[in-house]
Formats: structure tokens, sequence, C-alpha cells
């Protein structure tokens, strides 16, 4: 249930983070509280969007359907499933892939970096490392 | 278990309150619109001539009227301007006294003008004016918003982001650029870039490239091969 719990909070944290940027993207916030960081510039890099879509909308859904699910996993009849164990290491997973990639391109390419991405990519190291050690403690 | 339900919706309401506060800073972004708004001209705006480059006693001074969004006035400033500069504001031959003309049919003109006379107040007019030029094809072409843009040009020539953010939520400059805007408009000037030679108009089609200058200078100054 801890485990659950914890990622739920790191979830809602990472959620707010990528609301944020995604805002920012959009337009309803006009200015990207950074101080000595590259944010407007990694944000506004055609890496700034994937497919057509924000990065950051990316992790608005992705952060939402982790803190969803870490949430219905505490519900008394679910707290003894599995499901929400492995859904919640799968997710994880994904997302680090992700953040790794887009960390990545903030090192190699734009060389530089977005506090308020790292402050993501450490919620989603934290949400992973809790979700699969979890998942492995199980079987 | 309650205990964390209330956890989570302290954090959900901070990260509102924040995002709300950080929602009401526009942090140097100025619409269009609001940069396209009639501004109060005061005598002071009035009273500014121009960013200038050169030297006081230079014996020609060129005047020139332009757009920031406007591609040929970017052409200008990208591919001739760099040797007028060279040639014959470096050598004391040639003032340059730059007036903002924002063209109404571009919409960031005014925005773009803004950033340039908010450097300018820090005294770095002329790297933002060759910056803004410079990328103009990134910029200008876009539908989003520039002003996130201007201001990574900004800090890139040296400006100090705060002083410039503060001048632009202001539009502390927005009576000087519309003053600017009604002197060219008075003297005929209907396209850009439109240039005066020692208060004389030139023939954009005859006068778009540095050897006319040169050449013009050359005349003026009678230091030209005869």
């Amino acid at each position: 249930m801890r485990r659950r719990q914890a990622i739920a909070l790191l979830a809602l944290i990472g959620f707010c983070i990528a609301l944020y940027l995604w805002f920012y993207k959009i337009g309803i916030i006009g200015k990207l509280q950074c101080g000595s960081g590259s944010c407007e510039y990694v944000q506004t890099s055609r890496y700034g969007a994937l497919l057509g879509v924000p990065v950051a909308f990316y992790g608005v859904v992705g952060y939402a359907v982790i803190v969803a699910v870490a949430i219905a996993g505490l519900q008394p009849a679910q707290l003894a499933r599995r499901w929400p164990t492995t859904a919640l290491a799968l997710l994880s997973a994904g997302g680090l892939l992700f953040t790794l990639y887009l960390t990545g391109i903030e090192l190699f390419v734009l060389h530089a970096i977005c506090r308020w991405c790292v402050g993501s990519a450490v919620v989603m190291t934290g949400i992973a490392a809790v979700a699969v050690t979890g998942a492995i403690e199980k079987k | 278990m309650r205990r964390f339900y209330l956890l989570l919706v302290l954090v959900a309401v901070v990260a509102g309150v924040l995002m709300w506060r950080a929602s009401r800073s526009t942090g140097g972004d100025v619409s269009a619109a609001a940069a396209a708004a009639p501004a109060l001209v005061t005598a002071a705006d009035s009273a500014f001539q121009g960013y200038v480059l050169g030297s006081a006693t230079a014996p020609v001074e060129v005047v020139e009227y332009a757009d920031f969004q406007c591609p040929h006035c970017g052409e200008f400033a990208n591919v001739q301007f760099p040797t007028i500069k060279e040639q014959l504001i470096n050598t004391g031959r040639l003032r340059w006294r730059f007036r903002e003309y924002p063209l109404p049919i571009f919409e960031w003109s005014r925005v773009a003008a803004l950033a340039g006379q908010c450097a300018g107040e820090q005294g770095k007019f002329w790297e933002m004016e060759e910056a803004l030029f410079q990328q103009q094809s990134d910029w200008g072409r876009s539908r989003k918003n520039p002003s996130a843009a201007f201001r990574d040009l900004a800090r890139g020539v040296g400006v100090e982001v705060n002083k410039y953010d503060a001048c632009m939520d202001s539009q502390r400059y927005a009576g000087r650029i519309e003053a600017s805007y009604r002197e060219g408009a008075a003297r005929g000037v209907t396209g850009t870039p439109t240039f005066f030679v020692n208060g004389r108009e030139l023939d954009n089609t005859r006068f778009g490239n540095s050897d006319a200058f040169k050449n013009l200078v050359d005349s003026l100054t009678g230091t030209g091969r005869h």
C-alpha cells in the first residue's frame, strides 16, 4: 500500500510539472520560472513537440494515468490484487524510457537543460524505482 | 488513508496556486493586439530621433525607416548593411539613424520594435537589431507569439532579462515607436526599407545595395573616382 501511495504522490507532482510546461506551450502561462536554466529554449525547440503534440502533453496524460492506476490500486477491493503493481511497473518503465530519450536530447542535441524537465525526470525515476522494485519483490 | 488523500489534495492546491500566479505574470510577452493598440505619444517620444550608429561628425547621414518583420529590410540588414557599416560607418564617412516603421500588414512588427527599444534601454539596440534581423526567418514566419524568442535573443546579446521583461510588460516605448511611425508617414514613407540621405528620399530601386550607397557617399563627399 505504501508503495502505491508513494507512486500516486510522486505522479501527482510530475503531473503538476507537466501541466505547467504544457500550459506554457499552449500560451496560458507567459513565462517559465526557470532561474538561470534554459527552459524556454528547450520548450520552444523543435524537440518540444512530438508528432505535432507538445511533449509536455504526453507527460500530462502519462502522469494522470499513473495517478489513476495508483489510486485505483489503493481501493480496499484492489489492495491485494497484483494488476495495479504490474501496470504501474510497465507504465513507469515506459515513462522512464521516454524521460531518458528527452534528457538525451537536452544533453547531447540541444546542449541545454530545462530545470522543470530535470524535476520531471527525477520524479519519473523515483516512480520507476518504487514501482519496479515493488513488482520484483511481489513475484 | 484519509491523511494520504488530504496530502494529495494539498499538493494539487499548492500547485494550482503556483500556476495561477505564474499565469498572471506575462513575463515580457506582449500580444500583437496589445502592441498594435493606439499608443499615447508624449513630447519625449517625439523628441527621440532614433538610435544612431557612426560618428556625429560624419558628412552624410542616412535615416532608415524599417520594419523588423519586413523581408526586404531583413535582406538589406543581413546582406548589405554589414558592408556599409564596415566601409562607410566605421570609417567615419556615414552616420546611420534607425527609425521604426512597423507596417500594419505584419503581425509581430511592433512587438519586435518594442524588443529593440527595450534592448536599447540597456545600451544594446544595435546588437538586438542585428539579432532580430538575423533570426527573422524563424520568428517572422511563426504564428506563435515570438516574445519568448525575442527574450532569448535579448539574453544572447547581453541584456539583463528582468529589466527587459519589465520594459516589455509596460510597453514603455510604444509611444516612441508610434512617433517614429507617424514621422515616417508624414515624410511620405509607404514601404520599407525607405532611406533618406541628408534629408532626401532615395529611390529604393536604385539604392538597394551597398555599392550604390558607397557611390552615393563618394559623390556627396567628393572622394570617389571622377
